[in-house]
Parts: C-alpha cells; sequence; structure tokens
C-alpha cells in the first residue's frame, strides 16, 4: 500500500489538532469496533468558520483525511463548508489507496455532524441542509 | 549522524545474511547450469541441490528424500493441506482440524475446502493462543483426513504443543501437518521425536531469500502431485530447480539451527527486558504467552491508539514494525489472532508487534523503549477513543488511576 506525499503531511504534521471549548458546533463519527473514530469542533462567527480542530482514532488515512478537510473549512462561510465532499479530501491529498477511501468518508460525515450540530443548537433543522448523517453501524466498510 | 533505523519486523522477512548471499552467489554466474542436464555443470547444479537437501533435511531430523523444495511457505501450506484432503477423500474422510489462529495460508485453503464438501473444525484457543493435545484428541473423528496446526504463531509468537499434538495424531492415525514457518531456525525442531507427518517452512523469515521454500513429507505419505511437467522433486514439483535459492535456504537453515538454545537465551533477556518496559505504558498488555513465545516476539496492545498509525509514527522514528491490526493489509478487520485470544475489538486495533534477533543491540532496545512510549502518548492526546476511555474510567491523561 501506498500513501501520496500529501498524506504522510498531514499525518505527520496533521493540522489543527485539538478541542474547542465551548464550540458552536461538534460532530463525531466512526466507532472503535471499526477502528476509526474522528470528532471535529467548529468555531463560527456570524456563519464564517473562524476556528476548527479534530481528534482522530484510526489509521494514518484517518489522520490525514480528518487533518485536510479542517484545511478545507477553515475561513470558510458554513453554506460551502456544508458542500464538502469526500471527493474533494482525496483530490486535495492527491489520492487514496482504494482500502482508505472509506476514510474521506468520514471526514466528509465528522464536518457533516459538526455541522449539523451547529445549526441545531442555533433551532435550525439540520437534516435538510447537511443531509442524513449514516451511522457507522451502517457502513460496509467493515467486515464487523 | 545517520538517521537511526531499528528493523524489527523479521516475522514479515528478513535480510539476507551476507552467509547466505556469499553461497548463492556462485549459483548464478558460474554453477548455473540445469540440474537436469548430463555435462558436469548441471551434475554440480544436481550435487548441489541434493548437498542442499541433506542440509534441509539434517536441520529437521528428516530423511533426504522427504524434502521438497517449493517455493515458499503459502506454497507448502496449500499442497500439504489440499493434498491430504484428496487423499482423505479418496477414502470418505473428509474432516479436517485446525486451529482459529493459523495462518491465511492455512485458514484460506481451509475455507477453499469447505467450498468443496470438506468439514473442517476451527479449534479455539486460550488466552494465549494455545490449543492442547486434549482438544485435537477429542475432536479427531472417523473421517479425519488431517490436522494442521500451526508450530509458533506469526502474531503473537505463542509456541503450540506440537510434540503433544504428534503424540495424539500418531496414536490416532491421522495425519498432522504443522506450518513451522515462524519456528524453524527458532525453535529445536526433530520432526521424528516430534510425530510431525508434514511441515512448511519459508526461507526468507531465516535469512534466506523470499519464494524458496521447503515441504517435509514422510515417506509413507503419497501427497498428489503438485505440479505436472519434468522430473523434478521427484516429479512432485516440476520446474527447473530455483539452484540459488535452494542453496540459500540451505545456508540460512544451518546458520539458523545451529546453537538455537544459546540464541534464545540472549534473545529473549532482550525480548523480556522491553516487555517489562512497554507495559509500564499505562493500559496495555502483552498479547501471547509469558513463557511459551518465540524469543524475539513482542506483541503489545495500547488501549485507545490505533496499530496503523503507530505504525507510521514509529517509522518516522526509525521503528520499522507491524501491528496485529489487518487495517495495514487493506482490511479493516482486526487480527483473527487478536481476536480469537478474547480482546474486543477496540484493542485489537491497537498493536504493536515487534520481532527480532539476537542481534538487536542493547543501545537499540534501548531507543525502542524511549520511542513507543512517547508515540503512543502523541497519538493518545490526539484520540477521541483515549479520551472517552480516561473519562468513563476517571483516569489521568497519561492512563494513570487517580
Ligand atoms: C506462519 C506463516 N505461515 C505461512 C507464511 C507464508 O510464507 P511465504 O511468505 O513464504 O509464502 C508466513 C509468512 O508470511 C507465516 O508467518
Amino acid at each position: 500500500m501506498i500513501y501520496s506525499e500529501k498524506v504522510m503531511d498531514h499525518f505527520a504534521n496533521p493540522r489543527n489538532v485539538g478541542e474547542i471549548e465551548n464550540a458552536d458546533g461538534v460532530g463525531e463519527v466512526g466507532n472503535a469496533k471499526c477502528g476509526d473514530i474522528m470528532k471535529m469542533y467548529l468555531k463560527i462567527d456570524n456563519g464564517i468558520i473562524t476556528d476548527v480542530k479534530f481528534k482522530t482514532f484510526g489509521c494514518g488515512a484517518a489522520v490525514a483525511t480528518s487533518s485536510m478537510a479542517t484545511e478545507l473549512i477553515k475561513g470558510k462561510p458554513v453554506e460551502d463548508a456544508v458542500k464538502l465532499t469526500n471527493k474533494a479530501v482525496i483530490e486535495a491529498l492527491d489520492g487514496l489507496p482504494p482500502a482508505k477511501l472509506h476514510c474521506s468518508v468520514l471526514a466528509e460525515q465528522a464536518t457533516k455532524a459538526a455541522l449539523a450540530d451547529y445549526y441545531r443548537k442555533n433551532g435550525i433543522d439540520p437534516e435538510p441542509i447537511v443531509g442524513k448523517i449514516e451511522d457507522c453501524a451502517d457502513c460496509e466498510s467493515c467486515g464487523s | 549522524m545517520d538517521k537511526k533505523f531499528i528493523y524489527a519486523d523479521n516475522a514479515a522477512t528478513t535480510r539476507v545474511s551476507q552467509s547466505v548471499l556469499d553461497a548463492m552467489l556462485p549459483a548464478f554466474t558460474e554453477a548455473y547450469g540445469n540440474a537436469s542436464s548430463i555435462y558436469k555443470l548441471g551434475m554440480d547444479a544436481a550435487k548441489t541441490v541434493l548437498a542442499s537437501r541433506e542440509t534441509v533435511a539434517g536441520c529437521l531430523g528428516a530423511k533426504v528424500n522427504e524434502i521438497y523444495f517449493t517455493a515458499g511457505g503459502s506454497e507448502s501450506d496449500n499442497w500439504a493441506i489440499k493434498g491430504a484432503a484428496e487423499i482423505g477423500a479418496k477414502k470418505g474422510k473428509k474432516h479436517i482440524i485446525t486451529t482459529a489462529v493459523e495462518h491465511h495460508a492455512v485458514l484460506h485453503t481451509c475455507e477453499y475446502l469447505e467450498k468443496h464438501g470438506f468439514e473442517v473444525t476451527y479449534l479455539p484457543v486460550d488466552e494465549y493462543g494455545r490449543v492442547t493435545a486434549q482438544q485435537v484428541a477429542d475432536a479427531v473423528r472417523e473421517d479425519t483426513c488431517l490436522v494442521t496446526v500451526m508450530f509458533a504463531n506469526n502474531e503473537i509468537g505463542t509456541i503450540m504443543p506440537i510434540a503433544e499434538i504428534g503424540k495424539v495424531c500418531r496414536e490416532k492415525k491421522v495425519t498432522f501437518h504443522t506450518d513451522a514457518v515462524q519456528a524453524v531456525g527458532h525453535v529445536d525442531i526433530d520432526v521424528k521425536a516430534m510425530n510431525i507427518d508434514m511441515l512448511s517452512l519459508s526461507g526468507h523469515k531465516l535469512h534466506a531469500p523470499k519464494g524458496i521454500g521447503a515441504l517435509y513429507i514422510r515417506t509413507g505419505i503419497v501427497l498428489p502431485n503438485l505440479i505436472a511437467g519434468g522430473a523434478q522433486e521427484r516429479g512432485k514439483r516440476a520446474g527447473t530447480e530455483n539452484v540459488p535459492g535452494i542453496v540459500g535456504l540451505a545456508q540460512a537453515m544451518k546458520d539458523a539451527c545451529a546453537d538455537i538454545p544459546a540464541k534464545n537465551a540472549v534473545t529473549s533477556q532482550k525480548r523480556d527486558r522491553i516487555i517489562k518496559e512497554l507495559l509500564k505504558i499505562p493500559q496495555t498488555r502483552l498479547n501471547g504467552h509469558p513463557v511459551e513465545r518465540l524469543a524475539g516476539n513482542i506483541n503489545i496492545s495500547f488501549r485507545g491508539v490505533e496499530g496503523e498509525s503507530l505504525l507510521l509514527m514509529l517509522d518516522m522514528n526509525g521503528i520499522a514494525a507491524s501491528s496485529g491490526s489487518a487495517c495495514t493489509s487493506g482490511s479493516l478487520d482486526p487480527s483473527h489472532v487478536l481476536i480469537a485470544i478474547g480482546l474486543p475489538h477496540e484493542i485489537a486495533h491497537g498493536s504493536l508487534r515487534l520481532t527480532f534477533e539476537e542481534d538487536l543491540s542493547d543501545e537499540d532496545a534501548d531507543y525502542i523503549i524511549q520511542t513507543v512510549p512517547k508515540v503512543v502518548g502523541r497519538l493518545r492526546a490526539m484520540s477521541p477513543l483515549w479520551e472517552r476511555i480516561c473519562k468513563t474510567e476517571g483516569l489521568n491523561a497519561d492512563g494513570s488511576k487517580k
């Protein structure tokens, strides 16, 4: 299996690791059984994501995709962040090995889960905006 | 200063040793004849192959005609198991006994046979990864054609009670095969005393090149031919002999099988020191048997840490190691071995395997002892799972009890 240099860079020097106290949106996806969990924290001022942090338990690609997702949405309006796709994460990382594609899906979902939390906190139903966030139990990536 | 590099993954593969390389080189450019040819160059090659076969046989307590060269451990396993199954099927015996912790070369072969009408019993193992001879005895049926139990486990290093299992199989008159790929050169083996009928071994785990191995087949077991063609390997496995590989395998076995107890004493002392130090990291456990284990195998799980990122970060720090998490091989399922010894998925994902030999320097052992805790700490600091463990179990951030 080969990781691109970008993936290795984001694994070795992950951007935006950590937590945000009193975050405006927090999302967590994945589970320990499958071997990856991502948690994302957003600070949102006037509809702009002014800060984002993440914590990830998972493989190199899981760390790299979460790191890249935070970079892609930082400083962006929430309406743009909602449109983040796993494909964009993959492209920004110069590709992922086939077995690791699910990590990019998880990064997209972690972002969406955090945004959904933000909308919910503001009394807005997130589902029409960010869509349904699939439960990891339905994911077929891992055999368990 | 040179960048630190410690290779601690000998169970995956080994470097070809200088003595093996020296033994092989002439077979490429000088003694390059085909062992089937009649002129001197060919006859010399045939003599070299014979001498190599004698060496390999000698290391196992086998007779020279009982050694068949193959392209490695997987091929030997496939041949032994499918061959024994074919013999069994002719007598209406279509039951095979194996264990839950075998290498995939054995497990997937058994699964293949299940699809072809065989019944396979996968013996469960205890918390250390062992089966007992009694379990085997209890599982043997009228229609059992083969028992296949690995000699030593590739992930957790646990050594199985092979001599006892061999005795049971001999008493019950069932063919007994063992995958000894991880054991040869690390455990003294005598196929006769241990009542082993077939044994698989692989060169690249003992400083010979990849792609050469052997299968010991006891006289009296007439295994179906593996590859049809020329008369090589007594017609059982056709194809012009890989003379350099064969010479290399023989040299590697000669080197590895000499003074095993003395080498193990040195290696296991290093192993036990590293284990003792790494277990000081909170929320950590040793996998495999504390004593009945390969002298150079360490397998430890760290809660809250995922195996692949552990390996990548260790590699960035100059340590090449392996993990029980099969995530590295592209699947998300944690190791079947760690699950079989009863680890929850969550912990099975975060394991580290270090495999080395007596030449691991004390300095390198120290470096491992210093580096692993740092890397585990760094990964735990960014792990939401670790955060949750500490919170729900009331632990300090480093995992120590409050
Ligand atoms: C226990 C065991 N059996 C079989 C094999 C396969 O051997 P080879 O790589 O020579 O096919 C290995 C090595 O990966 C092993 O560790």
